[in-house]
C-alpha cells in the first residue's frame, strides 16, 4: 500500500440516502485542495450496520470511527485529523449508557448485537469438505458423547441449556428428546425437519448449504440420546443445492466413520437418509411431515398419540428443526451454562431471522433472544428502503401476525411475541412500509393457506376459502360492513376448531391486521377507499384510445400528449388498461 | 479411513491447524492467499459461479500459484452477493460484495497483486460468533 | 375418461426403463413413493395419468393412492409443460415487492393462462412458493437461470431471450 491513510465511507443504502456520496465527493475535493490525493485513499464500503448513526466514516490505520458525519464536517476532518493528527471529538459516538466517547467501532455496542451460534460456520468453511468442518472441532462433541456420556447425560445437558425448538412452537428440545428416550421400542427415529415452508424464511436452507455437517452431527447425537439408529432429513425439493451439499456431507461422514456401524468404537450405530418434500406447507406440522416421509399425502393426524410415542412407522420419533439442531454442537462443546447465559428468562440462546421486504439490508441476522425489533430493523437491517415510513413487520409467516411501530421496542422472545399477537414462527420477518395495503396482505396469506390446506378438516378446508372470498370481495370494493363481523366470527371459529396448527393459526394474519389496521378494512367495507388506475407519463404516446373507452370520462389529454386519469372519478374498471397499446397504464 | 477415537480425531484436527489459523483469526499466517467465495443459492443466483471461475482463470493468468479459492456458504448479506472474502498474509481479512465476474480482474490486480483496495463495496463484518 | 389417457404405449420406453431401474433399487418402494414421483417428473417433465398407473402397478398399490399423492403436492404436475417453464416467485418478500404485477405482465405478454402451456407449446408461466432468494426479490426463474429484481419492464426482454431461441431450432 502506498497510501498512508484510508478513509472508509459507509455506502450502505441508508447512508447513501443521508448523502454519503456527497461526503465522498467533498472529501475528494478537499484532499485535492490540500494536496493529499496521492496519500489518502477513499473507499466506499457496504453497510456498517449502525444506520441510526449514519453516515459513518472510519479512518484506517488509526481505527477511528466518526458518526453522523455531514458534508459540512469534511473540512474539519481533513484539517484536524488527517493533516494535524487530532481526533475530532465532537464526531465520535457517545455511549448512551456511560456517556463516554467511543473511538473505535469495536468498542461500540452495536457490534455486539449480532451473535452467531447456529450460523457460526457460514461463509467460513467449505461445506463440501469435511476436513474444514473437522478443523472447526467438528464431530468432537459426538465423540465425547459416545465415549464419555450416557444418553441420559446428553438429554440432561440439552435440558439444562433450555434450548427450545426454533421451527415455530418453541417446545423444549431436551424434553422432546427425553419423551422419545423413555419409550421402550426396538426401533426409534430422529427426523430433521428441513421443509422450510414459510415463504420469506431461508435460514434453514442457508445452514444446510453452508454447514451441513453440523446438522448431521447433531442428528447422530440426538439419535444416541433418544436411542434412535436411523435419522431422516426431510427437505424441500425447491432446495436442490442444499440437497446436493447434504448428500456430499453424508457420504463424507460415512467415509470417516462418523455415521454407520460402531461409531467411535462405541457400539453405537447410526445412519441418515434423505427424503424429499414436494411442496406442501402443512408438512411443517410434525404428524403431517411423518406421513409425507412415509410416501403418503401429508395430512396431519390427531395428537395424542404424539410422535415421541408413535411416529414414523408407528415407532417413537423425535422431529427437530434444522436451526434447532445447528445449536446442539456448540451447546455440548461450550456447556449448557454458556448457552443459558444468553437470552431472556424464558427463551435462551439466539434466533436467526430472515429479513426481507422493504428493508435495506435483506439477509440473515442472528441475535440473542431479547433483542428488540427496532435494533434488528433499524440498526442491523439498515431501515426502510427509500427512507419511507415503517409501517409494520410481519413475523411468523402465514401463521403469524403484524407488529406495529408501537411495539418496536419489545424485546423479542417466544412469549413476548405471542403477547403482542404475533409469533416467533421460523423467523421470517417481512418489513412493510407506508405503501403496503394490509387488507391485501391478509388476502395474500389467506390465498396461501387456503391453497395449502390439506383438506382433512372442514374448518380449515372450507373456512380459509371463505375467509379468502370475503377478503377478495372487500378488496374489489364489493364488500359491506357486515363482512367485517363475518370475517372476525369465522376467524375465531377456525382458530378454535381446526385440527392442526396450520388451520388453527391460519386466521392470524386477518385477526392481527384487523386489530391494528381496522381503518383500512373500514375503507374497503364502506367503499371509501380510493383505487384508481394510473398512466405512466413516459410511456404514454397520446393515442387517445384510453380516453375513448373510459365509461366515466375521467381521462383527459390532447392527442400525442401524455394523458392523465382523474383518480377521484376512476372506478377501476380496467377498460383503459385493456385498450392501451403500449402498456402505459398501471393497475392499482 | 474411519476414525475410531476422540484422540485420532483431535490429531487430525491438529494436522489441519495451519489452514485453520488463517481462517479463525482471519489474518494470513503463511504465504497462502485464501479467497472464500459465497456459494449459497442467493450467491449463485447473483453470479457466484462465474465469479469463482473467473477467479481461477485470472489468478492463473497472472501466475499467482499461492492462491486457494474455496467455495463457502453465504454470510447472510443477500443484497451484496456475490461476496468474496480475502485472507492475505499480514493483512486484515477483507470481504467485498457485488464481485461479479466483470470485477474479478480488478480485484486480483488491485488487492492481491498491488496489495491495495477496491474503491467500492468493502463489507464490514458486524457480528461476533460463538467460539467453540 | 379419455382412453388415450390410459394408453401405456405412448410412454417413452427408454425413460420407463430408467424409472423401473430406479424403483427396483429401492429397499422400501411404497414408502419412497414421493422420491419415485420426483424421479418420474425429472424424466418425463410431468406425471400423466398413464404414468401414474404404471407406477401403481409397479408398486402393487392402488392407482388412486398414487393419484392422491400426485395431486396433493404442488411440486408435481399432471399437465404437459411448455418448452420453457417460467416460474414467478410468490413468496412474501417477492409479493410485497411487486411479483404479482410481474406475473400478470408475463401472462398478458403471452396471452397465457397460469399453469397451462401456451398454444405453441413454448412456455408455461407458473407461480411458485418461495425459492428462498429473498435478497433478489422479485425473482423469476427460467429453467436454471435466475432473474433478480424483476420489474414489469423486464418481462418482454426476458421472454424474448427464449422466443429468439425458437428460431434457432
Amino acid at each position: 500500500m502506498t497510501e498512508r491513510m484510508t478513509i472508509l465511507v459507509c455506502g450502505g443504502t441508508g447512508c447513501i440516502a443521508l448523502e454519503s456520496n456527497e461526503i465522498i465527493a467533498a472529501l475528494k475535493e478537499k484532499l485535492a485542495d490540500v494536496g493529499l490525493t496521492e496519500e489518502i485513499r477513499i473507499i466506499r464500503t457496504g453497510c456498517f450496520g449502525f444506520c441510526g448513526q449514519g453516515p459513518i466514516i472510519k479512518l484506517q490505520p488509526d481505527n477511528i470511527t466518526y458518526v453522523q458525519v455531514g458534508v459540512e464536517d469534511v473540512n474539519e476532518i481533513v484539517d484536524e485529523h488527517i493533516v494535524k493528527g487530532r481526533i475530532v471529538e465532537r464526531l465520535l459516538y457517545v455511549n448512551p449508557r456511560t456517556e463516554e466517547l467511543v473511538k473505535t467501532s469495536e468498542e461500540m455496542d452495536f457490534y455486539k448485537k449480532e451473535y452467531r451460534i447456529a450460523l457460526r460456520n457460514l461463509g467460513l468453511i467449505n461445506p463440501e469438505d469435511i476436513l474444514e468442518y473437522i478443523a472447526m472441532k467438528g464431530y468432537e462433541a459426538l465423540a465425547v458423547c459416545l465415549n464419555e456420556r450416557t444418553p441420559e447425560d446428553v438429554v440432561q445437558l440439552i435440558k439444562d441449556s433450555k434450548l427450545r425448538g426454533r421451527g415455530g412452537g418453541g417446545f423444549s428440545t431436551g424434553l422432546k428428546w427425553e419423551l422419545t428416550a423413555r419409550e421402550e421400542s426396538d426401533e426409534k427415529y430422529i427426523i430433521c425437519n428441513a421443509d422450510e415452508g414459510d415463504p420469506g424464511a431461508f435460514m434453514d436452507r442457508s445452514i444446510l448449504e453452508g454447514d451441513p455437517h453440523s446438522v448431521l452431527e447433531a442428528m447422530a447425537i440426538g439419535g444416541y440420546a433418544t436411542g434412535a439408529n436411523i435419522g431422516i432429513v426431510y427437505i424441500r425439493a425447491e432446495y436442490p443445492l442444499a440437497y446436493k451439499r447434504l448428500q456430499i456431507a453424508l457420504s463424507q461422514a460415512r467415509e470417516y466413520g462418523f455415521l454407520g456401524k460402531n461409531i467411535f468404537d462405541s457400539g453405537f450405530d447410526f445412519d441418515v437418509e434423505i427424503r424429499l418434500g414436494a411442496g406442501a406447507f402443512v408438512c411443517g406440522e410434525e404428524t403431517a411431515l411423518i406421513n409425507s416421509v412415509m410416501g403418503r399425502r401429508g395430512e396431519p393426524t390427531k395428537k395424542p398419540p404424539y410422535p415421541s410415542v408413535s411416529g414414523f412407522r408407528g415407532k417413537p420419533t423425535s422431529v427437530n428443526n434444522v436451526e434447532t439442531l445447528a445449536n446442539i454442537v456448540p451447546i455440548l462443546l461450550n456447556g449448557p451454562e454458556w448457552f443459558s447465559s444468553i437470552g431472556t428468562d424464558t427463551s435462551k440462546g439466539t434466533k436467526v431471522f430472515a429479513l426481507a421486504g422493504k428493508i435495506n439490508n435483506v439477509g440473515l441476522v442472528e441475535v440473542p433472544m431479547g433483542t428488540t425489533l427496532r435494533e434488528i430493523i433499524f440498526d442491523i437491517g439498515g431501515g426502510i428502503i427509500g427512507g419511507k415510513e415503517f409501517k409494520a413487520v410481519q413475523t411468523g409467516g402465514p401463521s403469524g401476525g403484524v407488529i406495529t411501530k408501537e411495539d418496536l421496542d419489545t424485546p423479542i422472545d417466544y412469549e413476548s411475541l405471542k403477547a403482542i399477537g404475533s409469533m416467533m414462527g421460523s423467523g421470517g420477518m417481512i418489513v412493510l412500509d407506508e405503501d403496503d395495503d394490509m387488507v391485501e396482505l391478509a388476502k395474500f396469506y389467506l390465498d396461501f393457506t387456503q391453497d395449502e390446506s390439506c383438506g382433512k378438516c372442514t374448518p380449515c378446508r372450507v373456512g380459509t376459502k371463505r375467509l379468502h372470498e370475503i377478503l377478495d370481495r372487500l378488496t374489489r370494493m364489493e364488500g359491506s360492513p357486515e363482512d367485517l363481523d363475518l370475517l372476525e366470527d369465522l376467524s375465531y371459529n377456525i382458530k378454535y376448531s381446526a385440527l392442526c396448527g396450520l388451520g388453527q393459526t391460519a386466521p392470524n394474519p386477518v385477526l392481527s391486521t384487523m386489530k391494528y389496521f381496522r381503518s383500512e378494512y373500514d375503507a374497503y367495507a364502506y367503499r371509501t377507499k380510493r383505487i384508481a388506475f394510473k398512466i405512466i407519463e413516459d410511456k404514454c404516446i397520446g393515442c387517445t384510445k384510453c380516453a375513448r373507452v373510459c365509461p366515466v370520462a375521467c381521462i383527459e389529454g390532447s392527442p400525442k400528449r401524455p394523458h392523465v386519469i382523474d383518480e377521484a372519478d376512476c372506478i377501476a374498471c380496467g377498460a383503459c388498461y385493456d385498450a392501451c397499446p403500449v402498456d402505459a397504464i398501471e393497475r392499482p | 479411513m474411519a476414525i475410531k477415537s476422540l484422540e485420532e480425531l483431535r490429531e487430525l484436527r491438529k494436522s489441519l491447524q495451519n489452514t485453520l489459523k488463517q481462517r479463525e483469526s482471519a489474518v494470513g499466517q503463511n504465504d497462502q492467499i485464501e479467497l472464500l467465495v459465497g456459494m449459497g443459492t442467493c450467491g449463485i443466483a447473483a453470479g457466484a459461479r462465474d465469479t469463482y471461475q473467473a477467479l481461477m482463470d485470472v489468478t492463473h493468468q497472472r501466475g499467482l500459484d499461492n492462491v486457494r479459492i474455496i467455495s463457502v456458504g453465504c454470510i447472510g448479506s443477500c443484497t451484496m452477493e456475490p461476496t468474496v472474502e480475502i485472507h492475505m498474509p499480514g493483512r486484515e481479512a477483507l470481504i467485498y460484495g457485488k464481485i461479479t465476474k466483470k470485477r474479478v480482474a480488478q480485484l486480483v490486480d488491485d488487492v492481491l497483486i498491488n496489495n491495495g483496495y477496491l474503491d467500492d463495496n468493502l463489507l464490514i463484518k458486524s457480528f461476533q460468533k460463538a467460539v467453540t | 375418461m379419455d382412453k388415450e389417457h390410459l394408453n401405456m404405449r405412448s410412454l417413452d420406453v427408454g425413460k420407463l426403463a430408467a424409472l423401473n431401474n430406479y424403483i427396483s433399487d429401492l429397499s422400501d418402494p411404497e414408502g419412497s413413493l414421493i422420491n419415485i414421483l420426483h424421479r418420474a417428473q425429472d424424466l418425463f417433465g410431468y406425471i400423466p395419468i398413464n404414468l401414474q398407473l404404471h407406477i401403481a402397478r409397479k408398486l402393487k398399490i392402488g392407482a388412486a393412492k398414487v393419484n392422491g399423492v400426485v395431486s396433493f403436492y404442488s411440486y408435481f404436475t399432471q399437465e404437459k409443460t411448455g418448452r420453457h417453464v417460467v416460474s414467478v416467485c410468490m413468496g412474501t418478500a417477492c409479493y410485497v415487492k411487486g411479483a404479482e404485477k410481474v406475473l400478470h405482465a408475463m401472462l398478458d405478454e403471452l396471452g397465457a393462462t397460469k399453469g397451462k402451456a401456451t398454444d405453441d407449446g413454448q412456455f408455461t408461466i407458473r407461480d411458485v412458493r418461495c425459492v428462498g432468494a429473498c435478497g433478489l426479490a422479485p425473482v423469476v426463474t427460467v429453467g436454471e437461470k435466475v432473474y433478480d429484481n424483476v420489474t414489469v419492464d423486464d418481462v418482454k426482454r426476458i421472454l424474448d431471450e427464449y422466443r429468439g431461441e425458437k428460431r434457432g431450432h
